[in-house]
C-alpha cells in the first residue's frame, strides 16, 4: 500500500478544479455571513460605564457568587437612581469564571476586549484575584478586588490599577488575635490549608501571638479541597492545646471543624476559625456552636451602624427577607466604592478614577472606609463573632454574636515598607 | 425544498469537504484565519487556536498512533511553565521563551514516555495519568519557582518587533494572528509528519502492532518518538497560551487538561487532521454559549460528549469524511 | 533496556522533589529530627486513623476493581456514583430519618441507577475496544455530577451520624471517634458479605468463571450480559454505600467525589485490577501509609500516592495480586 492511496483512502478522491475551490470559497463567505455569532448575547450598551464582575457562578462556592453579584447590581443600582454619571448609567456585566485562574483571564479579556468595560470587579479565589489583576493591570483598567489575599497588596502583583476592596489574611488576624490569645490560654495549635491563604492566616497570628508569649504545640498542614481531616488529628491531640486555630476557608473550614468535633475536640480546647462565613454557618448548623471567629460585616451590625441598615433593608427587597452575607457585603461595597469615585472624578478615565479612589472616603454598610496610597487597601473595621448555641438562635439567620468590634484603622494593616511599596 | 435540492445541497457539501480534506493544511490555516470574525470575541478565538493545536498534538498520539493517554497536561502545562518562567523570572526574549516551552516539553515528554512505552491499553493510560499527577505536584510545590497555586503571573509580553515591525500583543487581533504564524507552521510540520514514512508506520501501529512489529518495525522507538514529538507540539500550545493570558495557572498541569484534550480529540474526530481544531472549537464554543444561558452547562457537554461516544466516536469531522466517502 | 533508567529516574524525581521543597521550609527538618521524639501512641493511634480512612477506599476499590475484572471497563463515573450515594443517603434520611435505613437503601439505589447504566450505555459499546467505555463513563461523570447539582442544589447538604455513633471513645491509645470504628466494622462486615456472596454461592461462582472466559460461560447457556449488567451494579453499590458511610464526615457536595476518583484508581491499580482481596490490601495499605506520610512528610503525601501507582505499574504492573495481561 504506497502512501498516496492510503491517504486517498482516508480523506476520499477529489479532482482539484478550480470550479470546486470556487464553490468552497463561496460557501465559506456564505457560512460567515450567517453564522448565529454574529449576533451580540448580554452585551452592553454604547456610553454606559460598565462595570465587568467576574465570579464563580458554577462550583462550590456558587453561593457566594451569586450574593456578590446580587449585592454589586444593588450598588449599581443606587448610582443609577441618583443620576449616574451625568446621566450616563451604570451597567453590570457578570461572568462565570468557574473559578479557574485561566478560565477569569479569558473572560476578564473578553469583558475588556468584547464589551469594553471601564472597569473589573470580582473574584473569589485569590488565583483568581492574580489572574484577573495581571489581565487588568497590563490593559490599564481598575480591578477592585473583593475577596482576601495577602499577594495582592505586595510588590510583585500590585500596580497603580490595583484596589483591594476585601480584608487581607494580616488584617484579619491582628484583631482575632488580640482577641484570642489573652482569653483562652497560651498552648496554640494550628490546622493549616497549605496554600498561600493558609500560610498568611499564620504568619499574622504568630506575630500578634508574640506579645503574649503563646506556645505553638502544634502546626499541622493539609491539602486544600481536603475532604477526610482524620490524618491530622492525632497529632493535635497528641500536643493539648488550649485553642486550635483552623485556618482555612470554605468546605474545609465546615469539614475540619465537624471532623476536630467527632475526636471530642470541643471538650478539650477552643475552636477558632479565623476567616468565619455566614454562608458556611449557615450550612453547618450546630457543629459551629461555640466556634469563634473575624468577619468584616454581620448583618446585626444594622443596630448600631446606620449605612448598615440601609443596606441590609436593599437587600431584603430582593431577597424576601434574608439579611446579606459577608462577602456579598464586599460587592456592594466594592462596586459602590468604584462608582463613588467615578462620580467625583467625573469621568470614567482610568487615572482620574484612581485619584479619585485614593481620595474617597466612604461608608457604604459599616462605617468610615478608605483606600491606602501605597498598596490601595481598603482600610475598615474586623468584627470578632462567636457562634451562638443553637438554644440561643432566634431565627434562621440568628447565628453569631458579635463579641469585639476593632475600628477602621491602618494599625492593623502591615506597613507599606514591609510590602516593599 | 425539492428532492433534487437535497440532492445538490448534498453533493455540494461533499465536493467542499472533498476539497477540504485533500488540501488539509490550507484548508485548516484558511478557516483559522477567517475565525476570530465568527466567534464572539477574540480570547475565545485564541483559546480555540491553541486549544486545537493541543488537541492535534494528543491526537498524533491517539488518533494516529492509538496510545489512550491520560497525560498530557503534563506537557502542555511544562511547556507554559517553562515559557512563562523564562519570561516573568529571567526576562528571556520571548521567541527564545516559546522555543523553550517546546524544548522542554518535549524532554518531559521523553522521560514520561521512556517510562511508559512498554505498556499498553489502559495500562498505559493509567501510567501516563499517575505520571503526569507526579508533574503537577512537583509544579505545584516549587513555589519560589512555579507561585506554587497561585499560578505564576508577570508573564507580560505585550509588544514584539518582527523584522523591524513593532506588533501590539495586547490588540487581541495582532496577538492572535501573530500565534496564527506558530500555529500555521507546526500544523505544517504536523502535515509532513504524517505524509512521511514515520506517519505510515504509525498508523500501522494503530491498526494492528503486532503486524507492524513483525514486518520489522522497531514498534517501542516509534512510538516513544512519535510520544516526544506529541509533546513539544503540547509544548507549544502551552508556551503560547502563557502569553496570551499573561499568567500560568496551575490547572494548566492537571488531570483535568489531560480530559480535556480527549474530549476535544473524540469530539472533532480522532485520526483526521481537521477534527481536533472542529473539536476543540465545539468544545469551547458551546461551553461559551452554554454558559451565558445555563449554569449546568457541564451536564449539556458531558451528555453531548456521551451521545457522540455512542452514536458517533468517529467525532463531528471523522463523520463526515466517512459519510463522503460512501 | 529501562529499569535501570527507571530506577535512577525514579530516584531524581523524588531526590529533585525533595531537595526543592524541604530546606525552604524550616519546619519540615524538624519531623525527621524529631522521627524518634514521636511517641509510640501517637504512632499508634495514627496508624488506626489511616485504617479509617482505608476503609473508604477499600468499599470504593472493591466495586471499581470488580467492574474492571468482569467487564474490563475503568469506570470513571465512579467517583460519580460515591456522590450519588451520599446524596441518596441524604434524600433517604430527609424522607425516613432513618440512617440504618440508609444503609439498606442506599446501595439497592445506587446500584439500580449503575444496573440501568450498564444496560442503556454500556452494552452498545462492547467489543469496540477497550478505551470506549472509559470515555462514556468518563463523559458520564460530568453528567451525574451536574444532575445532582440540578436536584440538590449546590450548596452542602448536612448529614448526622446516628446519636448512638457520635462521640469519641478512648481505645487505649488516645480518644477516636466513634463513627471511624463503625466505619471499619461497616467496611468488614459489607466486604465479607461480597467475598461470601462470590465463594460460596452459585451466582458468585457464575461471575468468577465469566472473569476467566466469558465464552465458556455464554456456550453454557448463561446470559453473560445480564451477568455484567449485575456485576455493574453490584460495583457501583460498593461505591454508593462508601459515599454514604463518608457523609456524616464531611459536608456532602456535588464535587465530593473528584478526589476520591483518583485515590480509588490509585488502590485499584496497586491491589491489582480485578482482584478483591489486593483491593482490600491495597485500600488498608494505601490508608495508613497516607496517614504515616501526613504525620512525617505532608507535602509528599499526595506526590507520594501517585509516584507508588506509577512505580507499582512499571514494576509490577498486575499490581500486588492481579493476574497479568488483564489490561492489555
Amino acid at each position: 500500500m504506497n502512501r498516496q492511496s492510503g491517504r486517498n483512502y482516508h480523506e476520499g478522491q477529489a479532482r482539484t478544479s478550480r470550479r470546486s475551490v470556487l464553490k468552497t470559497a463561496a460557501a465559506g463567505a456564505t457560512a460567515v455571513a450567517v453564522s448565529p455569532f454574529m449576533f451580540n448575547i448580554a452585551r452592553g450598551a454604547s456610553d454606559a460605564v460598565r462595570v465587568g464582575l467576574p465570579v464563580p457562578l458554577t462550583g462550590p462556592y456558587g453561593t457566594e457568587a451569586r450574593e456578590q453579584a446580587r449585592c454589586a447590581q444593588i450598588a449599581v443600582d443606587e448610582f443609577n437612581a441618583a443620576g449616574g454619571l451625568n446621566g450616563r448609567m451604570a451597567e453590570l456585566l457578570v461572568r462565570d469564571d468557574k473559578l479557574n485562574p485561566g478560565e477569569a483571564a479569558t473572560r476578564t479579556q473578553e469583558l475588556i476586549e468584547k464589551d469594553k468595560v471601564h472597569f473589573v470587579c470580582g473574584s473569589l479565589s485569590a488565583s483568581v484575584q492574580l489572574a484577573v489583576n495581571e489581565v487588568c493591570k497590563a490593559r490599564g483598567v481598575i480591578y477592585m478586588s473583593i475577596s482576601q489575599s495577602d499577594e495582592i497588596n505586595e510588590v510583585r502583583d500590585f500596580s497603580k490599577y490595583t484596589f483591594h476592596e476585601a480584608m487581607n489574611p494580616h488584617m484579619t488576624t491582628g484583631p482575632v488575635g488580640r482577641y484570642v490569645f489573652p482569653k483562652h490560654g497560651k498552648r496554640i495549635a494550628f490546622l493549616i490549608a497549605d496554600y498561600a491563604f493558609g500560610h498568611e492566616l499564620v504568619r499574622g497570628l504568630k506575630r500578634e501571638g508574640k506579645q503574649y508569649g503563646i506556645e505553638v504545640v502544634a502546626e499541622v498542614k493539609h491539602p486544600i479541597a481536603s475532604k477526610d481531616f482524620s490524618t491530622f488529628m492525632p497529632q493535635i491531640q497528641a500536643a493539648k492545646p488550649d485553642v486550635l486555630f483552623l485556618c482555612n476557608f470554605g468546605y474545609d473550614q465546615l469539614n475540619s471543624i465537624k471532623q476536630a468535633i467527632e475526636f471530642g475536640f470541643k471538650n478539650n480546647m477552643q475552636l477558632v476559625v479565623p476567616v468565619l462565613l455566614y454562608t458556611q454557618r449557615l450550612v453547618g448548623g450546630a457543629a459551629y456552636d461555640g466556634v469563634v471567629g473575624g468577619t468584616n460585616y454581620y448583618w446585626e451590625l444594622e443596630n448600631s451602624i446606620p449605612s448598615a441598615k440601609a443596606f441590609n433593608n436593599s437587600y431584603r427587597k430582593l431577597s424576601n427577607g434574608s439579611p446579606p452575607s459577608d462577602y456579598g457585603a464586599y460587592g456592594y461595597s466594592g462596586v459602590s466604592a468604584l462608582l463613588a469615585a467615578t462620580r467625583a472624578a467625573g469621568s470614567t478615565d482610568a487615572d482620574k478614577v484612581i485619584a479619585g479612589l485614593e481620595a474617597l472616603k466612604y461608608d457604604k454598610y459599616k462605617g468610615l472606609q478608605y483606600f491606602r496610597k501605597c498598596d490601595h487597601q481598603s482600610v475598615q473595621s474586623v468584627y470578632i463573632i462567636a457562634s451562638k448555641a443553637q438554644a440561643e438562635v432566634k431565627n434562621t439567620y440568628d447565628v453569631f454574636k458579635i463579641v469585639h468590634s476593632e475600628p477602621a484603622g491602618e494599625g492593623i494593616l502591615r506597613t507599606c515598607s514591609e510590602l516593599g511599596l | 425544498m425539492s428532492d433534487i435540492g437535497i440532492r445538490v445541497f448534498g453533493n455540494q457539501l461533499a465536493i467542499t469537504i472533498r476539497v477540504v480534506a485533500r488540501h488539509r493544511v490550507a484548508a485548516v490555516i484558511a478557516t483559522l484565519v477567517l475565525l476570530p470574525w465568527v466567534v464572539p470575541y477574540e480570547a475565545l478565538s485564541v483559546n480555540i487556536l491553541l486549544f486545537g493545536l493541543y488537541a492535534v498534538g494528543f491526537n498524533l498520539v491517539y488518533g494516529y498512533t492509538g496510545l489512550l493517554s491520560f497525560g498530557h497536561a503534563a506537557f502542555f502545562g511544562v511547556g507554559a511553565y517553562a515559557c512563562g518562567i523564562a519570561v516573568a523570572t529571567f526576562d528571556v526574549n520571548w521567541l527564545l521563551a516559546i522555543a523553550l516551552g517546546t524544548i522542554v516539553a518535549g524532554f518531559v515528554a521523553m522521560i514520561m514516555g521512556g517510562l511508559a512505552i512498554r505498556t499498553r491499553g489502559i495500562y498505559f493510560a493509567m501510567v501516563t495519568l499517575a505520571l503526569a499527577q507526579c508533574v503537577y505536584y512537583i509544579l505545584y510545590q516549587w513555589t519560589d519557582l512555579t507561585g506554587g497555586e497561585n499560578g505564576l503571573r508577570g508573564v507580560s509580553v505585550q509588544a514584539v518587533n518582527i523584522l523591524g515591525l513593532e506588533l501590539n500583543l495586547l490588540d487581541p487581533m495582532t496577538k492572535y494572528y501573530v500565534m496564527l504564524v506558530f500555529v500555521a507552521l507546526a500544523l505544517w510540520i504536523f502535515s509532513r509528519i504524517l505524509e512521511s514514512p514515520f506517519g505510515a508506520v504509525l498508523e500501522a501501529i494503530r491498526e494492528n502492532e503486532k503486524r507492524a512489529r513483525a514486518c520489522g518495525y522497531d514498534t517501542l522507538r516509534t512510538k516513544w518518538l512519535a510520544f516526544v514529538l506529541s509533546g513539544m507540539f503540547c509544548g507549544l500550545a502551552g508556551a503560547l497560551y502563557a502569553i496570551h493570558l499573561s499568567i500560568v495557572p496551575i490547572e494548566t498541569a492537571n488531570y483535568t487538561m489531560s480530559g480535556q484534550a480527549v474530549m476535544m480529540a473524540l469530539l472533532g474526530g480522532m485520526g483526521t487532521f481537521f477534527g481536533p481544531f472542529i473539536g476543540a472549537a465545539a468544545y469551547l464554543l458551546l461551553e461559551d454559549v452554554l454558559t451565558l444561558w445555563t449554569e449546568h452547562w457541564q451536564f449539556f457537554v458531558g451528555a453531548l460528549f456521551v451521545f457522540f461516544v455512542l452514536f458517533f466516536p468517529r467525532g463531528i469531522w471523522g463523520s463526515l469524511l466517512h459519510w463522503v466517502q460512501r | 533496556m529501562f529499569h535501570s533508567g527507571l530506577q535512577l529516574l525514579c530516584g531524581l524525581v523524588f531526590g529533585g522533589e525533595l531537595l526543592h521543597t524541604w530546606p525552604k521550609n524550616a519546619l519540615a527538618w524538624e519531623p525527621i529530627l524529631a522521627f524518634v521524639d514521636i511517641p509510640l501512641q501517637l504512632w499508634a493511634l495514627q496508624i488506626f486513623t489511616g485504617l479509617a480512612l482505608g476503609s473508604v477506599l477499600v468499599l470504593l476499590a472493591v466495586g471499581l476493581s470488580l467492574i474492571f475484572g468482569m467487564l474490563a471497563v475503568v469506570n470513571f463515573a465512579h467517583g460519580a456514583f460515591y456522590t450519588v450515594g451520599a446524596f441518596a443517603g441524604v434524600f433517604v434520611f430527609g424522607l425516613t430519618g432513618n440512617f440504618w435505613l440508609g444503609l439498606v437503601a442506599v446501595p439497592l439505589i445506587v446500584g439500580t441507577i449503575g444496573l440501568a447504566v450498564e444496560r442503556v450505555l454500556l452494552r452498545p459499546l462492547y467489543g469496540r475496544g477497550v478505551d470506549y467505555p472509559l470515555l462514556l463513563t468518563f463523559g458520564l461523570s460530568y453528567v451525574v455530577v451536574d444532575a445532582i447539582r440540578m436536584i440538590f442544589g449546590k450548596v452542602g447538604l448536612p448529614l448526622s451520624a446516628p446519636a448512638v455513633l457520635q462521640g469519641a471513645v478512648n481505645i487505649g491509645i488516645g480518644y477516636f471517634p466513634l463513627y471511624r470504628l463503625f466505619l471499619i466494622g461497616a467496611m468488614v462486615l459489607i466486604v465479607s458479605g461480597l467475598w461470601l456472596f462470590l465463594e460460596k454461592t452459585s451466582y458468585g461462582l457464575i461471575i468468577r468463571a465469566g472473569a476467566r472466559d466469558p465464552e465458556i460461560v455464554r456456550v453454557l447457556g448463561i446470559d453473560v450480559s445480564r451477568v455484567w449488567m449485575v456485576v455493574f451494579g453490584i460495583g457501583t453499590g460498593a461505591a454508593g454505600i462508601a459515599g454514604f458511610l463518608s457523609a456524616p464526615m464531611q459536608s456532602v457536595i456535588p464535587e465530593m467525589g473528584i478526589p476520591v476518583l483518583v485515590q480509588a484508581f490509585v488502590v485499584t491499580v496497586v491491589g491489582g485490577m480485578g482482584s478483591l482481596p489486593g483491593a482490600v490490601v491495597a485500600g488498608l495499605l494505601v490508608g495508613v501509609a497516607t496517614s504515616i506520610t501526613v504525620m512525617i512528610a505532608p507535602q509528599l503525601a499526595d506526590a507520594a500516592m501517585f509516584g507508588l501507582m506509577a512505580i507499582v505499574l512499571l514494576l509490577r504492573p498486575q499490581g500486588l495480586f492481579g493476574h497479568r495481561g488483564l489490561m492489555e
